[in-house]
């Protein structure tokens, strides 16, 4: 038998309904390996004790004829889902001692489905970054290294957590956020898989707000079925979200026939940014003939506006942060640091709770909405957001999926881009587009670079079909054969 | 637009950031750094095009008018930094 921690969760979950182990033995040996795995510093918080009683109970749920879709399977949570009773930072200083009194719709859910809480995944501070370098808890390091060169890797942001916890083998599923790449870059980056649904269809009640019109959650796994297993799991109409989609919910797996004869497939030419690597551009080339190989169609379509999504994305961003965030005053909950009056009080504990990108994205935000600026910048952006919409509408008259790469590169070192806030940015140029038009997109680990790294493919759907994204997937995860691992980290 | 050290003061005070007064002008130059990056939404012809504030088509709903939560002031307060008889408390605000 497999290592335990080496499972998809697929196998788990018909290796505890054989009853060839338990969850409480799935979950000891999960609670072994994070503790093993401290120096990626992938968990702000481990829950062992919750992760035992969860799996005690799921056996005996089991014993009693009626496991759940995902009982008994070990996951890890963004530490940016409300957890009842559970310290919950979103990776800053400023939420510190945050312990909620209620628990996220998407934490409920999964939890009522059976699923073992293994703890609560670091991430760039409030989701904002795209390396994992910008936490108040410290960097996630990803478990890859490069062949021959021993630097610490990032995981890519700001699911940084998330993403290390699965490729390392220390929960066989995570919770993800993405606003504007936030799920695929880093799933991109760690070689699992990573799909950010259609804007609506997970609820977002109870996952601290970055901008509330692009976050989307969903899930971070080590194979297409089971991000469709645990996808089911995530989506559904919750009336205390109001932007949430009252649609009911696919069967996910079910869609995983493997079968996309016919099936068009774009290639946008704006996506051939200026220097692309070649190696990014034969993993893309790989993409579209395995996909041919299949018997789909590929078509070349055109999004003009590509190149305005990055800059149109710094503008809504940091403007709905900056509303977002305008709630960490010190009075509700959190760091609180004293002033002479109220005014004083609010600036001190802002000043000293929030880390440097987060403070620049608010000032950004609070500038670009200001009495002067607000027609110049953010209503051209929601304009120019529209047009973006818009070029995704009209290819999607003519074909029925889009095929990118996930990412620019693969995983750069720490340090390597943290001065420079643009460059950073740029990670994001291939996931953003799709995020400003609330689409469902996925990443699928296809390949490695040269520095023996992994490389993702990025596909793109209709709103609300994310069963023509998983199928797709699927073919390519087949047909890309990636088995390849992080070292292992002993 | 160039941001200069006086507008990083005034920006950080609509935001209620204290900005330590060494950190003013290099964050001058990181934000006009974006902004002049941002600038080039500047060449997209917008005219006639509706701004897009949400993806989803959609009416916001409507619920009854019934109370559906409520009493529990133990969890409100429960992480308030300070709090005396129920209510959140703050520094004097009126003489």
């Amino acid at each position: 038998m497999t290592t335990l921690t080496d499972l998809t969760i697929a196998e788990a979950r018909d290796g505890l309904a054989r009853g060839a182990f338990s969850a409480v033995e799935l979950a000891e040996a999960h609670i072994a390996a994070i503790e093993k795995a401290r120096a990626l510093n992938a968990f702000i918080t481990e829950t062992p004790a919750r992760a035992r009683a969860d799996a005690a109970a799921s056996d005996a749920r089991r014993r009693a004829g009626t496991p759940g879709p995902l009982d008994g399977i070990p996951l890890a949570i963004k530490d940016l889902f409300c957890t009842e009773g559970v310290l919950t930072t979103a990776a800053s200083r400023i939420l510190d001692g945050f312990r909620p009194t209620y628990e996220s719709t998407i934490t409920a859910q999964l939890h009522a489905a059976g699923g073992v809480m293994m703890g609560k995944t670091n991430l760039d501070e409030f989701a904002m970054g795209s390396s994992n370098e910008t936490s108040h808890y410290g960097p996630v390091e990803n478990p890859w290294r490069r062949t021959g060169d021993n630097r610490p890797l990032v995981p890519g942001g700001s699911s940084g957590g998330s993403a290390a916890a699965v490729a390392g083998r220390l929960a066989l599923g995570a919770t993800g956020t993405d606003t504007g790449g936030s799920i695929r870059q880093p799933a991109a980056f760690c070689g699992i898989v990573g799909i950010k649904p259609t804007y609506g269809r997970c609820s977002r009640w109870g996952i601290v707000a970055f901008a509330s019109s692009l976050d989307q959650a969903g899930p971070m796994t080590r194979s297409v079925r089971d991000a469709a297993i645990m996808l089911g799991a995530m989506s559904g109409f919750d009336a205390k979200d109001s932007t949430s989609a009252d649609m009911p919910v696919p069967d996910f797996e079910a869609a995983l026939t493997g079968d996309i004869r016919g099936l068009r497939v774009g290639i946008p030419k704006e996506y051939q940014v200026d220097g692309m690597s070649a190696e990014i551009r034969n993993l893309w080339d790989d993409g579209i003939a395995w996909m041919k190989a299949a018997g789909a169609i590929p078509v070349e379509v055109s999004l003009p506006h590509t190149r305005y999504a990055l800059p149109t994305y710094y503008i809504i961003a940091p403007a709905e942060a900056s509303s977002n965030l305008a709630r960490y005053d010190g009075v509700r909950y959190g760091l609180r640091v004293d002033g002479e009056t109220l005014d004083q009080m609010y600036e001190n504990t802002r000043g000293a709770g929030f880390g440097r990108e987060v403070r620049r994205r608010i000032l950004i935000g609070t500038y670009v909405l200001s009495a002067g600026y607000y027609d110049a910048y953010y209503i051209k952006a929601q304009r120019v957001r529209a047009l973006i919409a818009r070029d995704f509408t009209e290819a999607f008259k003519s074909v029925d999926l889009l095929l990118t790469p996930t990412a620019p590169s693969d995983a750069f070192a720490q340090g390597d881009k943290s001065n420079d806030p643009i460059a950073m940015y740029l990670n994001d140029v291939f996931t953003v587009p799709a995020s400003l038009a609330g689409l469902p997109a996925m990443s699928v680990p296809a390949g490695l670079s040269s520095a023996g790294l992994p490389l993702g493919l990025h596909l793109i759907g209709r709103a609300f079909d994310e069963e023509t994204v998983l199928r797709a997937a699927g073919v390519l995860e087949r047909a890309a054969g990636f088995t390849a691992r992080p070292a292992s980290r002993d | 637009m160039a941001v200069d050290k006086d507008t990083v003061t005034r920006i950080a005070r609509l935001a209620r950031i204290q900005v330590p007064d060494a950190d003013r002008a290099p964050l001058a130059a990181e934000l006009s750094n974006i902004l002049g990056w941002i600038e080039q939404l500047g060449e997209v012809d917008t005219e006639g095009v509706a701004p897009l504030a949400s993806v989803v088509d959609m009416k916001l709903r409507w619920r009854a008018d019934a109370v559906d939560d409520g009493f529990i002031p133990d969890k409100v307060l429960a992480n308030a930094p300070d709090h005396h008889d129920g209510f959140f408390a703050v520094p004097k605000v009126v003489e």
